[in-house]
């Protein structure tokens, strides 16, 4: 009969407005400055450069191969590659960025400088509250407000950052276990040359 | 209450010049409402509370509508390219002439002939609400009748040439698809 | 003492009024009222839409706004503020005159319907003998005014949402005038004092509200029905259906004559519930006579507040009508059904308004409602849409 679809809809919202008041599974919102939802590991906001050790820029990881700048849809990352090398985690001469800079209002938080990048040197952060009171010079951060330790990495992304330093690791111990047996070598070389 | 009705009157005069004188169709069409709501605003004045609120129902809330439908529907509601039909308008205008005289005429000799009318007392109070819905149920019943029997058949008369127009339209429209 | 409370706002204005010289007292009264009408019905705007945010977002099971003021009471003032201090854009090539008088256009008739309205014992501003002739006259007049909004902006979305507007309160002006029909026939008045006054309890102890009877039933939720169209509520807001047309006629407005527009839609729903608490649930006038020493006033507010909560429910319930089902639903059952009242009511009044008049009136109206809305969804069938243009 006509009216009988309002009645039971009136009926639907009315026990939803009775009912948010005491049922508090029915109410999911999460009141947001003052609740906050437990960080999702993979969440992704806005990249961040990996350091190892104390010091911020010396430790940066990133060696300025310029990759992720081409590869980054909106173009919104500038590097300029150091003059001089200096050795990295493996001893190997690298260049670093002498300027790295990401346009905050620009990145489109894809993920793909992360993706790209081979050296694990950028990352995402769960960082989301980025705002800033100035759109010209705030917007745009520079290598030191983005450079991270890795622990902060361990921290935001504890699986990623766990298998990415084991596999840091092995290499280190690869390479050091190739050092002593090629100075094993040499050393066994050494005597009859001597 | 007589600076008021000369008010009204002012306002009422001003609006009615500007409707027959604005060059936007739309524009005239909302200067006769205020012409239509100062007659109500005299009415009101005068004490006939009945008349004034009907006024303002019928034709602001009615017919002035329809004038800005009508107006809407047939033309483009701009006075752009009005030039040469005004130039029309104004050959013709002659028969407003005549029409405005007569209208003139006809209300001068009432006018003129209520003057003559042997004067009767007035009424001790002015006929309210209740009196005219009496006398309309009650002395003037069948002219009401036949008034409203008018109006339900010119509206369904219109309802009638609206829908063989629409009809005929789209059954031409098939002829013209096969 | 209760009589005092009762009489507070009446005794109050008369004392004013005697201090003030004779001549210019009726107009300083007039004045007076408008004013006290305007804060009250300003300040209850404002209450209105933030209890309408809240009450929607529970429906939802959502919080609504709670943080400005305690529990978010004090959003409306916060709203006001933003509003009054935005930027008011007129665009370049919209009618400025016409442009500028609509949102006053609107909002005058909508104020002046106000004067007609009982709030209390005693509490009216003009007791004019044709009070709901006024009421009618006034509220036709916002057609109008919708309309300049819709045209001077130059908008197509502007103009369709005005023709939209203008199309769905005629119609429902029909059933809104019809249904009221039958109260003034009962109680012989046009005058809202009078309406009021024959509801109330009388020499009995129950009230005679009009909404107590067969057809007044009937007629109260047709008229509430036809309140919705003609305030642009919620199912029938196609006028401002935002997933089509924007916002409909008052598109290109901003600020402080957004604000207006605004207002003046609340003040609309605001005096067109009033009026049916007016006509259809006994004004001021207390239900039973024993409930008589609670003052009049709180009473007639106490009703409004539930018709606003019935508007808010609906509100938050139902989803927008399409243009034909809005059309078929005035012009097929309210009309016939608010036509059929009145020969009703006549019953009623004939046969003694007693148990026998709901034996003999209840059955018809229902048969009547059932009827009509058979031929309205019953015989539904769905059928291959057949378009004019787009097919072939
Ligand atoms: S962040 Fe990675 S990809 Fe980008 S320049 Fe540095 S090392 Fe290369
Ligand atoms: S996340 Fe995407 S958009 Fe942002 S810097 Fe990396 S590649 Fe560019």
């Amino acid at each position: 009969m006509l009216g009988s679809g309002i009645i039971k809809g009136l009926a639907e919202t009315g026990r939803n407005f009775v009912g948010s008041y005491f049922d508090p599974e029915r109410m999911t919102t999460v009141e947001y400055p003052e609740q906050r939802l437990a960080p999702k590991e993979n969440t992704r906001q806005f990249p961040f450069l990996v350091f190892d050790g104390e010091a911020a820029l010396a430790g940066l990881r990133c060696v300025a191969c310029q990759i992720c700048e081409k590869e980054c849809p909106p173009q919104c990352i500038y590097i300029e590659k150091s003059r001089e090398k200096k050795p990295d985690h493996l001893g190997k001469p690298q260049f670093h960025p002498a300027i790295f800079d990401i346009d905050i209002s620009v990145c489109m938080s894809c993920q793909i400088c992360v993706e790209v990048c081979p050296f694990d040197a950028i990352k995402m952060d769960t960082e989301f509250e980025l705002s800033t009171s100035d759109r010209f010079g705030g917007l745009l951060m520079h290598k030191d407000l983005l450079a991270r330790p890795n622990s902060h990495f361990l921290k935001v992304h504890p699986t990623d950052a766990g298998v990415i330093d084991a596999r840091r690791a092995e290499e280190r111990a690869r390479l050091e276990a190739k050092a002593r047996l090629d100075s094993e070598a040499k050393a066994k070389e050494a005597p009859p040359a001597a | 209450m007589s600076p008021m009705i000369y008010f009204l009157s002012g306002v009422t005069l001003a609006s009615a010049v500007a409707a027959m004188t604005l060059r936007n169709p739309v524009h005239c069409a909302l200067a006769l409402v205020v012409t239509f709501t100062g007659l109500a605003g005299i009415y009101l004045g005068l004490g006939a509370q009945f008349l004034g609120l009907a006024q303002v129902v019928v034709y602001v809330g009615a017919v002035a509508i329809l004038l800005l439908f009508v107006l809407l529907v047939t033309r483009s509601g701009e006075a752009g390219d009005g030039d040469r039909e005004r130039d029309r308008v104004a050959e013709r205008s002659w028969w407003g002439w005549l029409i405005a005289l007569l209208v003139g005429a006809v209300l001068a000799v009432g006018a003129w002939s209520a003057g003559q009318l042997p004067q009767r007392a007035a009424p001790p109070e002015l006929p309210g609400v209740r009196d005219i819905g009496e006398a309309l149920m009650t002395d003037f019943a069948m002219p009401l009748q036949v008034v409203g029997l008018l109006l339900t058949a010119a509206m369904i008369g219109g309802a009638i040439i609206a829908l063989r127009e629409d009809r005929m339209r789209v059954a031409a429209e098939r002829e013209g698809r096969r | 003492m209760f009589q005092a409370i009762d009489q507070i706002f009446v005794n109050l204005l008369r004392g004013f009024l005697g201090h003030l010289p004779e001549p210019i007292r009726p107009w300083a009264g007039l004045v007076i009222s408008l004013g006290a009408i305007l804060g009250t019905f300003g300040l209850l705007f404002g209450l209105t839409t933030v209890c309408e945010r809240k009450a929607i977002a529970r429906m939802q099971n959502r919080l609504g706004p709670n943080r400005v003021g305690p529990y978010g009471f004090l959003q409306f003032i916060a709203d006001g503020i933003k509003s009054l201090t935005k930027e008011d854009i007129v665009p370049r090539s919209a009618d400025k005159v016409v442009h500028f008088i609509a949102p006053l256009a609107l909002l005058v008739p909508v104020v002046l319907t106000y004067l007609v309205l009982p709030f209390g014992r005693n509490m009216v501003v003009l007791d004019l003998d044709a009070g709901l002739l006024f009421y009618f006259a006034a509220g036709a007049s916002t057609e109008l005014a919708v309309f300049m909004a819709g045209w001077s902006s130059r908008n197509k979305y502007s103009l369709l949402g005005a023709m939209r507007a203008i199309a769905q309160m005629l119609s429902y002006e029909l059933p809104f005038i019809l249904s009221t029909i039958g109260v003034v026939m009962v109680t012989g008045s046009l005058s809202t004092v009078r309406i009021v006054e024959a509801q109330g309890p009388g020499d009995g102890w129950l009230a005679h509200w009009n909404v107590f009877t067969p057809w007044g039933f009937a007629a109260f939720f047709l008229f509430l029905i036809a309140a919705f169209a003609e305030a642009n509520r919620s199912p029938f807001d196609l006028p401002e259906g935002e997933s089509e047309i924007v916002a409909g006629y008052f598109l290109e407005y901003s600020g402080f004559k957004f604000a207006l527009f605004f207002m003046a839609e609340y003040l609309g729903m605001f005096s067109s519930s009033a009026l049916a608490v007016t006509l259809f649930l006994g004004g001021w006038t207390a239900p039973v006579s024993f409930l008589g020493f609670v003052p009049s006033w709180l009473w007639f507010f106490l009703k409004l507040g539930v018709l606003m909560a019935l508007f808010i429910w609906v509100r938050g319930t139902t989803p927008r009508l399409r243009m034909d089902q809005l059309m078929d639903f005035a012009w097929k059952f309210m009309l016939p059904l608010a036509l059929f009242l009145i020969p009703v009511v006549v019953l009623w009044d004939r046969v003694g308004r007693g148990w026998v008049g709901w034996v003999l009136c209840g059955p018809i109206v229902a048969a009547a409602y059932v009827w009509l809305g058979r031929a309205l969804v019953g015989r539904r069938r769905i059928q291959l849409r057949t378009y004019r243009y787009a097919s072939g």
